[in-house]
């Protein structure tokens, strides 16, 4: 029997946390775990409504724990993040779902948390100090604590970072796979490349093989075709209903090529 | 209204076709008519089954197998019957009558299906406990608390690997996992001329292997019921069955009530495509409802309706045409394997109408096929959309295309020379009657810009039929194959000493014989055996070989399966 | 099992019941609040049957805790109709033969209700979008967006 316990602020939902509860986002991934029975005995939500915020402080851009993909969609600022959180669900998911819950949900889920990895983003950990990235949290999840918000660089140029999702239905399949990558130039040449992939492993994961072929070179097709030639390094992707790992480790170039395709031709 | 056959590009009616043979006078046909019942769908009144609402309603849930294959040793349900909110836990031994088949209605098959089996699983969530209690989260809860002790055994999951020697029993009824047909044959015949000899003598031999896999029907309503007590020692069920009438006669059967003390409420069925013509959920239901004196609602969540719910089964078929230099097919052999699963539902009937349908729509004068139900460790399959036809179709015309890339013509054009006209006779020894195969074809040509030769351009259904065409084969060639022992005609029997006689059927039952196999069926040939064939004089097909008179299950399921004249 | 007293606004009248812990809305309107048509079809998110909206939002109800909705506006596709008059949608649903065996229906009206409320002129792949979340596996979708769209243009009978 799931019980629902209702807390002001963040801080009083850690403290309450413990290894028979769950914290209560949106809800879409924790509310199934409720209707098949296999959840948690508690559930802990928070009701602040501070935490809906988006707000920009210099070039941060801070995102609240209960912001959803649709308050994403609604926020002119973000727009870089659009094409990532138009892709998530359909309508209602999207109405529900935050972005602080896409950094927990499981395989083959996290199709923001990927974009918020090659973002390098920052995540305020409620009761520590400083903020943590992006690679960290999802290191060791389930150790991670409550997070009340996510704060993303905003890219000086937008038409460095790219996103690309490859699913079998349309216009509301999850993953096969999906690519974000950020690659800020400096004079033509790419300094700090970060490119992420989802669904390529037990969560978002970075291709160190992309990152390595594409850092200080300028983005043309020999690039390209260098990183999408070691895409699949520092990944581990897994067999599931929706493809092979096989599969997977095939078409992962493919689909690097053509997102850094798009992406050179602006 | 708007007229929905100008505003859809989709719609084009051809009335210039068989005009003569028609009567363009017709209220209904061909003019768009509002559903009758749509003011419900779109007030969201329309009253599906689980849209009643009855105070103190049990939720029931079944415990099932984690295993493909296992025997039972024990099942402990007392940690279940403890459980907060359980009224009661059910197993094997209170169901009054614990074994069926859902054609037993129509005297076809052996009960094979336990409702709640209790000695050994055939599948993977085959139920074996069902727990009714408050809330649906308890009896899930509990469900979960019901202890299976097994023994795993081993496992066949293709239909190929189930009849091999050796190969695991699914079921110990049937001989080499194979259903029986005619209480003679493990395969359904159809023989029509001397393939083998045509084949012998054809300018080209064309082979082919087709599957298609298991398909859920995925209706967004999952398959349930719910029973409750009503007045005069009656009970009442609102059901999503397909198929009412064949679900009251099941819930009577299993339960050893007369049928007059149900009373099925149904109609509004949220989907079906097939999937919901197995009467799972009402006798359960009902059982429910009669054990505890209250409304019990049994219902598949999506998980079970992907796992558990009854597919399409997986077919394969190996096809071998025998195609002269311009293109004539005058000889089509099939061997076809249907994946029952771990029980007969309705796979057995599916394979009689596949035949009535064979060679496809095409005029082939000798056409041989052998049909195998075979029973595997998956799911057990049962109706869908073109039931018993879909898979074989797809094997048909995947071939001709196949047939047409050999002799190097158009498919289209393939289809055209071959195809059934008026008059001509049909494999299955009927008069092929208002065909438009032919039309049809010409119009796809034209739609596809594909150029016909001026005869094809020409051809229609209505000339060129019957005469030679039209004619039995002088000669066709029959075998023995595949005998098995043991079983009857009327193949409608209790096989397992469950203690009461099936109730509903107002005929008497055969006196239960033991289905032993005292020759093992010979492995199928694949690729088709060289020809064993005894030419007999009489062209009498399988299906009418049955000597008995009106009792026979042959002539009871010919007639279902529409092999009557028209 | 402590059930939790729940007030909500549904359709426009004041309801209230009491939800059962981990009880989900689908289900408190349903047997609760006696509202049949929010349909269960998945209870995973997947199917869309179980469209409400919350506060203006389409939500899927089977993943919103019951208690979570209270002092909240839930509307549901027993709402749309104002007594013998339909809303527009609904009889372009009817016209254009957008239902076959209903059970998606009532969460594919609130859909496109929501959609027509926030964009009266949508274009058809914004239609295509709206309704992304719900599925139906009968009618196919294309009379669906037929009625849709006809509504949006004015051409459905008012
Ligand atoms: C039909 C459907 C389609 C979907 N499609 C997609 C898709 O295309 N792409 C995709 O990426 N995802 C998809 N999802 C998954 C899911 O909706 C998203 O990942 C969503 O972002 C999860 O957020 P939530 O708020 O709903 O999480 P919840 O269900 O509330 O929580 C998910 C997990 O995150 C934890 N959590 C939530 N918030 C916090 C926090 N602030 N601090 C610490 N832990 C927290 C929870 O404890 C839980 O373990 C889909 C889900 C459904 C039902
Ligand atoms: S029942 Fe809620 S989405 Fe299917
Ligand atoms: S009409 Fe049946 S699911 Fe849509």
């Amino acid at each position: 029997m799931t019980t629902l316990e209702t807390y002001p602020t963040m801080e009083d939902a850690a403290r309450a946390m413990g290894a028979d509860a769950t914290f209560l986002g949106g809800g879409t991934v924790v509310m199934r775990a409720v209707n098949e029975g296999v959840a948690t005995p508690r559930l802990i939500r928070v009701t602040d409504p501070g935490l809906a915020h988006i707000s920009t402080v210099g070039e941060i851009l801070r995102l609240g724990a209960s912001v959803t993909m649709a308050d994403v969609l609604a926020h002119r600022d973000l727009a870089f993040l659009h094409p990532v959180a138009r892709q998530i669900g359909g309508p209602q998911v999207r109405n529900m779902a935050t972005v602080a819950g896409n950094l927990f949900a499981e395989h083959p889920y996290g199709d923001f948390a990927t974009a918020l990895l090659a973002l390098g983003a920052q995540v305020t950990v409620t009761g520590q100090g400083g903020a943590r990235s992006v690679d960290e949290v999802l290191r060791d999840r389930d150790r991670a604590g409550l997070v009340s918000a996510v704060e993303i660089p905003r890219p000086r140029d937008v038409r460095s970072f790219g996103f690309r999702k490859v699913s079998r239905v349309k216009p509301k399949g999850v993953s096969v796979l999906c690519i974000a990558a950020y690659l800020p130039r400096e004079s033509g040449r790419i300094r700090g490349a970060r490119v992420a992939f989802g669904a390529m492993g037990p969560t978002p994961l970075r291709s160190s093989g992309a990152e390595r072929a594409l850092e200080g070179q300028m983005l043309d097709t020999a690039t390209a075709e260098g990183a999408a030639a070691a895409a699949t390094e520092g990944l581990s992707p897994a067999t599931d209903q929706i493809a092979t790992e096989w599969y997977r480790r095939e078409v992962a170039g493919v689909h690097l090529k053509r997102l850094l395709t798009e992406m050179e031709r602006g | 209204m708007k007229d929905m056959t100008t505003s859809g590009p989709m719609i084009e009616f051809r009335k210039d076709l068989f005009a003569d043979e028609r009567d363009d006078n017709l209220n209904e046909i061909g003019k768009p008519t509002r559903r009758q019942d749509i003011l419900g769908h779109v007030t969201g009144r329309s009253p599906f089954f689980d849209d009643h609402l009855f105070d103190g309603l049990l939720h029931l849930r079944c415990t099932r197998s984690p295993h493909h294959h296992a025997r039972i040793r024990r099942i402990d349900t007392s940690a279940a019957d403890r459980m907060p909110g359980v009224v009661r836990v059910l197993t094997g031994k209170d169901v009054p009558t614990n074994l069926n088949t859902l054609l037993s209605l129509l005297d076809f098959g052996l009960d094979d299906e336990p409702i709640l089996t209790d000695t050994k699983v055939a599948y993977m969530g085959e139920p074996v406990a069902a727990v009714i209690a408050e809330t649906e989260a308890q009896a899930r809860a509990a469900a979960a608390a019901v202890v299976v002790e097994w023994d795993v055994l081993p496992h066949v999951l293709d239909v190929e690997e189930a009849i091999k020697p050796g190969a695991p029993a699914v079921l110990d009824i049937y001989p080499n996992n194979l259903f029986v047909y005619h209480g003679k044959y493990d395969h359904q015949k159809l023989r029509f001329g001397d393939a083998d000899r045509a084949l012998a003598e054809a300018d080209h031999i064309v082979e082919g292997r087709y599957q298609m896999s298991p398909i859920e029907q995925a209706p967004i309503e999952t398959c349930g019921a719910i029973a409750a007590p009503e007045q005069n020692d009656r009970f009442v069920c609102y059901t999503s069955t397909q198929a009412l009438f064949f679900s009251l006669g099941t819930a009577a059967k299993v339960l050893n009530i007369p049928s007059s003390r149900l009373h099925f409420i149904g109609g509004t069925v949220g989907g079906g495509f097939g999937g919901k013509v197995d009467s799972i959920h009402e006798p359960l239901a009902i059982l429910g409802a009669m054990l505890t004196g209250r409304p019990v609602k049994y219902a598949w969540d999506r998980a079970e309706e992907m796992q558990v719910g009854a597919p399409r089964g997986a077919e394969r078929w190996y096809v071998t045409d025998g195609v002269m230099n311009d293109g004539r097919i005058v000889a089509r052999k099939f061997t076809g394997y249907f994946d029952a699963g771990a029980y007969t539902r309705l796979s057995s009937y599916a394979i009689i109408k596949g035949v009535g349908h064979l060679p496809g729509p095409y005029t082939i004068p000798n056409v041989s096929a052998n049909v195998y139900c075979v029973y595997t460790n998956r799911t057990p399959a049962t109706a869908m959309r073109g039931f018993g036809i879909t898979g074989v179709d797809f094997a048909i015309e995947a071939h001709m295309d196949k047939v047409a890339e050999t002799v190097g013509m158009n498919p289209i054009e393939l289809r055209i020379l071959n195809a059934y006209r008026d008059g001509d006779m049909k494999a299955h020894r009927r008069e092929a009657k208002n065909c438009a195969l032919i039309e049809c074809a010409q119009v796809v040509a034209e739609k596809a810009g594909v150029t016909l030769s001026p005869e094809l351009k020409a051809a229609t259904s209505v000339t060129g039929g019957g005469g030679a065409r039209g004619a039995l084969p002088a000669h066709t060639a029959t075998d023995e194959d595949g005998q098995v022992e043991g079983f009857q005609a009327t193949s409608y029997a209790n096989t397992s000493g469950a203690s009461s006689a099936p109730q509903p059927s107002p005929t008497t039952s055969a006196p239960a014989p033991q289905p032993i196999t005292s020759a093992p069926a010979p492995r199928p040939a694949t690729p088709p055996a060289p020809p064993t064939s005894t030419p007999t004089p009489s062209p009498t097909p399988p299906a009418a070989a049955d000597k008995k008179p009106a009792r026979s299950g042959a002539m009871r399921f010919s007639s279902l399966s529409g092999f009557r004249r028209r | 099992m402590v059930k939790k007293p729940v007030n909500l606004t549904l359709n426009d009248s004041p309801r209230a019941a009491f939800a059962d812990p981990g009880q989900n809305l689908l289900d408190f309107l349903r047997r609760e609040i006696g509202d049949l048509s929010p349909k269960f079809g998945c209870g995973q998110g997947t199917c869309g049957a179980c469209t409400v909206t919350i506060d203006g939002q389409t939500q899927l109800s089977c993943l919103v805790l019951a208690e979570t909705v209270d002092g909240k506006e839930v509307r549901t596709a027993s709402g749309l109709a104002n007594g013998a008059t339909l809303d527009p949608l609904q009889d372009a649903f009817m016209d254009h033969f957008a239902a076959q065996c209903g059970y998606c229906t009532p969460g594919m009206l609130v859909s496109a209700r929501t959609l027509l409320d926030r964009n009266p002129r949508p274009t058809r792949d914004e239609v295509i979008e709206a309704i992304s979340g719900n599925l139906c596996r009968c009618t196919g979708y294309e009379p669906i967006i037929t009625a849709i769209l006809s509504v949006a243009e004015g051409r459905a009978r008012a």
